[in-house]
């Protein structure tokens, strides 16, 4: 299975998603028009990926802005994740927001309270 | 063209308005308005919390005119009802955002309701209101599905204001007004 890797975009974020690892990381902004589109790689290697899932898949989400176009996107990878952790993966998915960032922290809490799936809220120095 | 360009600069100026537009919306002119409203924010040195507001409403409140354009060809093969207008103001506590658009008479009911509705929540009720929709697995065609005025209200932390203007027995002019800050 061949890896993911997307470059970003002052509109879409870096995603890597390593399969071998079991590691997949989101970072940037997410504001692009069409989020339909831009998720819909990822979408399809997760659903490769979840057939046969590592041990482990560690997920990072790193953004610092989304628009509401992609928070559907994000909840359709994250529900990805749920089968991937009920076939055997043991699943966390890390949220990063930057520090004095409720409004990400609480983006992180509202896909917390939908998702079944261990959040790790981990708050980053402002750089 | 009879306007006065010191008359218009002037109106500007005491608005406090900093960027105004009117005409079509792109997805290159999303991103240019974008750019320049954020360099502001950072001359300016506001607050990271106040400039990521500020960023959430505009990305919103843009792209919802771009899609309500983009999506209905009864607005965007007819000129005179395929402009937008939108304004960015600061005063000293707080941004504004506004903006313009025809729509369609039949649409109007529901946008309002929509508004009152969100309008008539609050924080927590917005909060729980967005992870209901979230959740509810209607998605339109570029991903939305009706989390955007939602999001707008709950970066605000103000009332959404709003007015109706009826053109013709088409039409109808919008207009939404957007505060954030304290």
């Amino acid at each position: 299975m061949e890896n993911l890797k997307i470059d970003g975009t002052p509109k879409t974020p870096t995603i890597e998603f390593n399969l071998e690892e079991g590691k997949l990381l989101i970072r940037g902004r997410s504001i692009p028009e069409n989020s339909i589109e831009f998720y819909k790689p990822l979408i399809d290697k997760l659903e490769e990926y979840l057939g046969t899932p590592q041990e482990t898949t560690l997920v990072k989400i790193q953004l610092e802005y989304f628009n509401t176009s992609s928070s559907k996107c994000i909840l359709d990878v994250f529900k990805k994740l749920e089968k991937i952790k009920s076939n055997g993966s043991d699943t966390i998915i890390q949220w990063y927001y930057e520090e004095d960032d409720e409004d990400m922290l609480e983006a992180g809490e509202d896909y917390q309270a939908i998702i079944n799936i261990p959040f790790k809220m981990i708050e980053m120095e402002e750089q | 063209m009879t306007i006065k360009l010191l008359d218009f600069y002037n109106l500007m100026d005491q608005d406090d308005i900093i960027l105004s537009y009117k005409g079509d919306v792109s997805s290159d002119l999303v991103s240019s308005v974008l750019q320049i409203i954020e360099s502001k924010m950072d001359k300016l040195e506001e607050p990271s919390k106040i400039r990521k507001k500020v960023y959430n409403v505009l990305v919103e409140t843009l792209q919802n005119l771009y899609h309500h354009i983009a999506e209905n060809p009864g607005l965007s093969s007819k000129e005179e009802v395929s402009s937008v207008i939108f304004l960015i103001g600061k005063s000293e506590d707080y941004y504004i955002v506004s903006t313009g658009n025809f729509m369609e008479n039949e649409k109007v009911n529901q946008l309002k309701e929509r508004i009152n509705k969100i309008n008539d929540l609050d924080t927590l009720g917005l909060k729980e209101y967005y992870k209901k929709v979230l959740n509810n697995g209607i998605v339109s065609d570029k991903g939305g599905g009706g989390l955007g005025m939602i999001d707008i209200a709950r970066k605000s932390g103000h009332k959404l204001a709003y007015n109706f203007n009826k053109i013709d027995d088409q039409h109808t002019f919008f207009s939404l007004l957007v505060k954030i800050g304290e």
